[in-house]
């Protein structure tokens, strides 16, 4: 979010009339009301979190359905609440969603090198992918291909009944080159092939989630549907598409999220925290240095039971992480490179985290890596998104 | 000497020193050509440093206001600051002494919360300003400031002191710090 301020904080010219029109005692927004009237900046990071635990995803999510989440990497962006949405219309949604991206690419603002090829959405809930029973339900939009269709000048020959093979997804391969040997009956028509035996590949997968948000959730009325965390993996041009649609539908606001160095920070130590059973991935971090002319990477690998035997002597309080265990744990980091090599970490930018749990970069993308752990990671990226969008 | 003292040298006429203390020598230097260009009745000079304790070695005039800046995607320059604050003398904290918060511009390069610094300041009882010294305008808006300031520390403005003039900042920062 822009959080320059100019000498003297300028007081922000927000809404004039007064808070207790829109909402009865005193809730987040009033309080931050207030603290903007003293022309002062809220400050909301606490000073300690929870480490994330695993107890709500095993109870009702199925882990095959959630396996698509995992291993992928998710550019993520920040969502305002959207406004009369409603669980019961995805049908409804998919359809004018498809009309919208074909009106789209016939437009032709979309400009794709490649097979012109047909994307189909469908939306469907993810159940279990919240943290409280308040959270909104998370909801999945995936835009499958549909397979092109056969046309050659107006006839298409699609069925040869040839002995044996009775794979009707089969058939149309084998037509040309046929001997006399077999029956075949010549059928005009125009129709596709059928598609219910071979797997549309998914393109373009989103979705929307709400983990904890409940400094959100208060402050909306009725008929807005908190979701601030909107992840996605796929090409940008159908990510701009969706979400203008979005966009329209539902009066919200897209944002990408960067995340910056002090939260990746505090990502690396909750991960690092995290109890695993066996790690597969190395925790590693890069950093960036800002020389000219051009800049410098450096790569910092660390072997995960080494990570994790540096945080447990870091760490005191059980079950919460606070603010300078964190600054202690990156401080050992920063000294014994230092140690080694001389040169200041801390005088260089973090870009990147990767972990046995997750890893995250600045620009806002992120891959999940064990699904133990997949309700925390999500909470606190919701975290970051619900302060970005206010 | 190793420590900092506002009294210890005599003044000379109508000459006002600044001393800038910070990590990125370019910014520095930036700001110093920056306030050298604005014109005051008084004469500037501006000394930059990259960490107290200063070399004693070199003969300096009296120091009049002493500005740290800290570069807010540097968790290094908040340890330097912290470290060279160690060597000031506690009188200059009468209003000689201020903090410049650099780079909250870029949010997703920020490596320390803007909570630590303000703690600082409020630690230290000295007013914190915020620029972007990157940005040419700004900068020049800040010289401007800091000239001011500069010529009320050193006693050039009559009918106000440092004293007053840090009476003055802190009352337009409010409540807020109690939320801490």
């Amino acid at each position: 979010m822009d959080s320059y301020d100019a000498s003297e904080s300028t007081p922000r010219q927000s809404t004039s009339s007064r808070p207790e029109d829109y909402f009865i005692g005193a809730t987040f927004l009033q309080k931050r009301l207030e603290s903007v009237r003293k022309q002062t900046s809220f400050v909301p990071t606490p000073p300690r979190r929870k480490i994330p635990h695993c107890s709500l995803l095993q109870e009702d999510v199925d882990l095959q359905k959630v396996a698509f989440l995992l291993h992928k990497q998710w550019t993520l962006y920040s969502l305002t609440p959207l406004y009369k949405f409603s669980y019961s219309n995805l049908k409804e949604y998919s359809r004018l969603l498809n009309a919208f991206i074909v009106a789209e690419k016939q437009k032709g603002l979309a400009v794709e090198v490649g097979e012109d090829f047909n994307i189909k959405v469908i939306f469907s809930t993810l159940l279990g992918i919240k943290g409280t029973q308040r959270d909104p339900e998370a909801f999945l939009v995936q835009g499958l291909t549909l397979l092109p269709k056969l046309e050659c000048s107006g006839t298409i020959l699609v069925y040869c009944n040839l002995l044996g093979s009775s794979d009707p997804s089969t058939l149309a391969f084998q037509v040309a080159g046929t001997t006399g040997a077999c029956h075949y009956s010549w059928i005009l028509s125009k129709s596709q092939l059928p598609s219910e035996n071979r797997e549309s590949k998914v393109l373009w997968t989103g979705w929307f989630c709400c983990i904890f948000g409940d400094s959100l959730l208060e402050t909306v009325s009725e008929d807005f549907t908190c979701l601030p965390l909107f992840l996605a993996n796929g090409t940008e041009s159908n990510t701009a598409i969706i979400g203008t649609w979005f966009q329209k539908t539902f009066d919200c606001y897209f944002s990408p999220l960067a995340i910056n160095a002090f939260n990746l920070s505090w990502m690396a130590a909750m991960w690092t925290a995290c109890k695993m059973d066996h790690y597969v991935a190395t925790t590693e971090f890069l950093w960036s240095v800002p020389c000219s002319p051009q800049s410098l990477d450096i790569s910092y690998a660390i072997h995960p039971e080494d990570a994790k035997a540096l945080w447990d002597s870091v760490h005191k309080t059980p079950g919460e992480v606070t603010q300078e265990e964190v600054d202690l744990f990156m401080d050992c980091l920063y000294s014994h490179f230092h140690r080694h090599f001389k040169i200041h970490l801390s005088a260089t930018r973090l870009v990147r985290v990767s972990t046995s749990v997750a890893s995250a970069h600045t620009d806002g993308k992120i891959k999940i890596l064990c699904h133990k752990y997949l309700i925390g990671v999500l909470a606190y990226l919701t975290e970051l998104a619900i302060f970005q969008i206010e | 000497m190793s420590v900092l003292r506002p009294l210890d040298k005599l003044p000379s006429l109508n000459t006002a020193t600044i001393l800038l203390v910070g990590i990125e020598d370019a910014l520095l230097q930036q700001l110093a050509d920056s306030m050298l260009k604005e014109d005051c009745a008084s004469e500037l000079k501006v000394h930059l440093a990259k960490s107290l304790p200063l070399p004693s070695s070199v003969n300096r005039p009296r120091i009049d206001l002493i500005v740290f800046v800290i570069n807010l995607h540097s968790k290094y320059s908040l340890q330097n600051t912290e470290e060279s604050l160690r060597h000031v003398d506690a009188s200059f904290f009468l209003g000689k002494v201020c903090f410049l918060a650099t780079g909250a511009g870029r949010e997703s390069h920020c490596s320390i919360h803007r909570h630590t610094v303000v703690k600082l300041a409020h630690t230290y009882q000295s007013p914190l300003l915020y620029c972007d010294l990157e940005v040419e305008a700004f900068r020049a808006t800040m010289a401007q400031r800091l000239v001011r300031m500069l010529q009320v520390c050193a006693g050039h403005v009559p009918g106000v002191s440092a004293l007053n003039l840090l009476s003055l900042l802190r009352s337009s920062e409010g409540p807020s710090l109690e939320d801490m």
